[in-house]
């Protein structure tokens, strides 16, 4: 680490650091963390991992609300009169000094008895006592910290979410009756031929009975309670006529349960149980490895997750209240602070409105409001306090209202039919016609093995391999798309994004990122001395904007300026040597007629002259001409914007020639564009960001979300991308496609120890022997090959 | 050989005990979590020391919350 980075954070200090007990901070956030830490033994926290920490944000009375009984009690998970225990989601625990320095939570404060980090979820779970302490102090001191938790609508309106670990209990039993099954089939395999009536070893004629009813007393909870979600599917599937691949394993289960219990009834032979139990474990362990989630993720969010739970009013009286957003009325008077979300639409009444609409619209510029000026549900106020007038109420607000949408309510799911079950119908009428000519055969010839022939046929034809290929190549596909920070909802949505064959892109925030960082200069040139002002002032501000152009400009010699001024939300004034500088919007430099509002644009004005402005650019993200070029080879792309025209010759020289742009295009817009392109058969992504486009995401095929941050914010969707890994967009496609490939050679596989089965089968002498060996010998070699062909296209991934 | 009665119902009940063990183990919600335990089997256990800083403790904290 190098000197000049922050002890507490690793960020560049800039230009002036700050030196405290001989280390470098970049602020007095940092430092103050750093100060709360050593001076409660607590700076292991820098030996576990160095400069882990980050920067604590103002909080002055954003938690105002924790105050309230009402709130506190919905958002705790038990309370009685000592005790509140409470589970917070923290997005920015990272590493583990995060997880020891919140574990030690009661170190800072007493109150707390026991804190807990669930790290893949980035939850802690605190017990404090309500006498020593209360969760206001408790988030407080979180934020105090940089460790601010998220608390919004959602947490206050879904209560109490219950784990189900019901395929763990599943997994458990099959595995153990399994495992116990197998060595009570051990004296029957040793001593094959043998029964009572052809001799064999002694005690195990004496015994067999025991070990048989042991082995069936074992199966039952396999069958009835690990075995019961395939019963289940295969009703559903055969009551609304379809026939999915749960038809032919819930057969096979039912055959080998029925046979091998009427075997030991009456003593024809030991039964299948060790198959049976095996075929349902190995299955259970299949479903377990598809369900790999991101839990630190959510697919589902809806405005919910980003709207506080509760905004400061103002009475009548003067007085404020922290009132429930659910209660504001239209006529409520509101109190904004800095950082806040406006929950409803409304009425700027006093104060500098800045709002960043960068979660509604994707667009990354704040926008300037004054008194009397509208603003919408969504925004977030980022400079000083602002007062408005509720217009509507909360469910009301442009921006709620489009989760009214039909898109929002339904399951996408339910409609695509997965590969595994496209397949399955096919073979379950391949494996019932063999069945019943098999079964014919032998009635004509020796009609007493024609049960067994049509029982052992089911059996051996059950679809295990077939139904395993599937979920662990696509849920190894997964987890490398997850390194690769490509994070999906479910395996699904690989199938789907396989068949892709078109591609709408939004542009702002998706093909372009959220720096602005380059800038061209229009107007009078600027002497060398007006440019060594410039940039002197420029560096003594923080506006982001400022900042930029700061990186931008030549480097100058540092001086000292006579004055500098800040007007907020306009521009800044810097004096040196008689000359003077205004730096800003066009009417702070006095410049009259504005006719580029498409542009943001930085004005310059020297000693009361205008002299130019400079025009920032949208930054494309790296690779976009190069993705657009691979993927207009198999693909149909479009690009969908909110934005207006102002960067369509930029576009058009970007991309392949006559992709189709549109702009203008308002949320329902795109929702509809990608409706009327699924009617004319189109498999469509979209690729978005904003909530915007929320949408458009939930009504395509696959709806992926690009982010810059993937524990904060983005719209519900079907899978996540890190926005560094933009460019690779179309190698996850290939990678889907060839994910397709495999499991059509698993099947393949599949199928020939199914036809080596079915000659055992047919003949008529199947041992369940045979069985017992062919069934995990399948399994494992369909796994082991998807495992290994998915690592190898894994590899090649980068 | 009806010695073989007991040895199997030593050996099934051996095979129970650890079934519910896992299956308390699943509800107490051990495998929710299979990562941080990990981690926090690493960490020195310093919480043992912090008994006679108790009061220096809790002026610190309100000092450094106030500004």
């Amino acid at each position: 680490m190098s000197t000049n980075d922050c002890y507490h954070c690793g960020d560049d200090c800039t230009a002036t650091p700050l030196f405290f007990d001989e280390k470098t901070f970049c602020c007095n956030g940092c430092k103050t963390v750093y100060e709360i830490f050593s001076s409660n033994d607590l700076s292991y926290y820098y030996d576990l991992q160095s400069a882990a920490g980050s920067t604590p944000k103002a909080i002055e009375g954003k938690y105002d609300f924790l105050d309230t009984e009402t709130i506190v009690e919905r958002l705790t998970e038990f309370t009685d009169n000592q005790l509140q225990i409470v589970n917070l989601y923290i997005p920015n625990i990272h590493c583990s000094s995060c997880i020891w320095v919140l574990e030690n939570l009661n170190k800072l404060n007493p109150g707390v008895s026991n804190s807990q980090v669930d790290f893949p979820k980035k939850m802690l779970r605190i017990t404090y006592s309500t006498e020593k302490s209360s969760l206001k102090a408790v988030v407080l001191l979180l934020a105090h910290i940089g460790y601010e938790p998220y608390i919004s609508l959602d947490d206050y309106d879904n209560k109490k979410k219950t784990i189900d670990r019901s395929l763990l209990y599943k997994l458990g039993i099959a595995g153990f009756a399994f495992g116990n099954v197998m060595f009570l089939s051990f004296p029957e395999y040793f001593d094959l031929s043998s029964n009572k009536t052809n001799g064999g070893d002694f005690w195990l004629n004496q015994y067999e009975g025991l070990f048989r009813w042991l082995m069936f007393s074992f199966s039952l909870p396999v069958v009835f309670y690990a075995g019961k979600d395939y019963f289940i599917s295969a009703y559903k599937g055969l009551r609304s006529k379809l026939l999915n691949i749960d038809v032919p394993i819930a057969l096979g289960i039912l055959v080998l349960f029925v046979r091998s219990t009427l075997e030991i009834i009456f003593d024809w032979g030991p039964g299948f149980f060790d198959s049976l139990t095996g075929l349902v474990f190995f299955l259970l362990l299949g479903k377990f490895f598809q369900q790999k989630t991101y839990s630190f993720l959510s697919f589902e969010r809806d405005y919910k997750s980003y709207f506080p739970i509760a905004v400061t009013k103002i009475l009548p009286n003067g007085k404020e209240e922290t009132t429930q957003i659910h209660t504001i009325k239209k006529g409520d008077r509101l109190l904004l602070r800095n950082e806040e979300l406006i929950p409803v639409d409304g009425i700027l009444i006093t104060g500098n409105g800045k709002i960043d609409y960068s979660f509604v619209t994707g667009e990354s510029e704040p926008v300037y409001k004054n008194s009397g000026d509208k603003i919408f549900a969504g925004g977030k106020q980022l400079h000083g306090a602002i007062e408005m007038e509720a217009l509507k109420t909360v469910s009301q607000s442009y921006l709620t209202q489009l989760w009214s949408n039909a898109v929002f309510q339904e399951d996408k799911t339910s409609k695509f039919q997965t590969i595994t079950d496209s397949i399955g119908k096919r073979f379950t009428i391949f494996v019932l016609s063999i069945a019943f000519t098999a079964t014919a055969f032998w009635l004509f010839h020796d009609s007493s093995k024609a049960l067994n022939v049509f029982t052992a046929v089911l059996i051996i034809a059950c679809p295990c391999a077939i139904a395993l290929a599937s979920p662990f190549t696509l849920g190894n596909i997964l987890r490398i798309f997850g390194r690769n920070k490509f994070y999906l909802k479910d395996t699904q949505t690989i199938e789907q994004l396989a068949q892709i064959d078109t591609a709408i892109f939004d542009k702002t925030g998706t093909i372009t990122t959220a720096k602005k960082s380059t800038a061209t200069y229009e107007g009078l040139e600027l002497t060398e001395e007006e440019e060594s002002l410039l940039k002197n002032t420029l560096r003594a501000s923080n506006h982001p904007l400022s900042r930029s152009l700061y990186d931008l400009l030549s480097a100058q010699n540092i001086i000292t300026l006579d004055e500098f001024e800040e007007h907020v939300g306009k521009g800044i004034i810097g004096a040196s040597n008689n000359s003077k500088i205004k730096v800003g919007s066009a009417s702070f430099v006095g410049r009259e007629n504005q006719n580029e509002i498409e542009n943001t644009a930085v004005h310059i004005s020297s000693n009361a002259a205008y002299k130019g402005c400079f025009i920032f650019k949208n930054q494309y993200r790296e690779g976009v001409s190069k993705l657009f070029e691979a993927m207009s080879q198999s693909i149909q792309l479009a690009i969908l914007s909110g934005d207006n025209e102002g960067e369509k010759k930029r576009l058009e020289a970007l991309l392949p020639k006559l992709t189709p742009l549109y702009f203008n295009q308002k949320p329902e817009n795109k929702l509809q564009f990608i409706k009327s392109l699924q009617e004319q058969g189109k498999k469509v992504m979209m690729v978005g960001d904003g909530l915007n486009d929320a949408g458009a995401l939930a009504q395509s095929n696959v709806g992926i979300a690009i982010s810059e941050n993937v524990t904060i914010f983005s719209p519900a969707c079907d899978g996540i991308l890190d926005a560094t890994k933009f460019e690779e967009l179309y190698s996850y496609i290939l990678a889907s496609k060839k994910a397709m490939k495999i499991i059509k050679w698993s099947f393949v596989l599949s199928l020939a120890y199914n036809a080596v089965g079915l000659y055992f089968a047919i003949t008529g002498q199947l041992e369940p022997v045979i069985a017992a060996i062919l069934m995990p010998l399948s399994s494992i070699s369909i796994v082991a090959f998807t495992t290994i062909a998915t690592n190898i296209l894994g590899k090649k991934l980068k | 050989m009806s010695v073989i009665y007991i040895l199997l119902a030593i050996s099934i009940l051996v095979a129970i005990v650890f079934f519910i063990a896992f299956i308390v183990s699943v509800k107490s919600g051990q495998y929710d979590d299979s990562y941080t335990p990990s981690v926090r089997m690493l960490f020195e256990d310093e919480l043992v020391k912090k008994a006679p800083k108790e009061t220096k403790e809790s002026i610190q904290l309100n000092k450094s919350l106030n500004n």
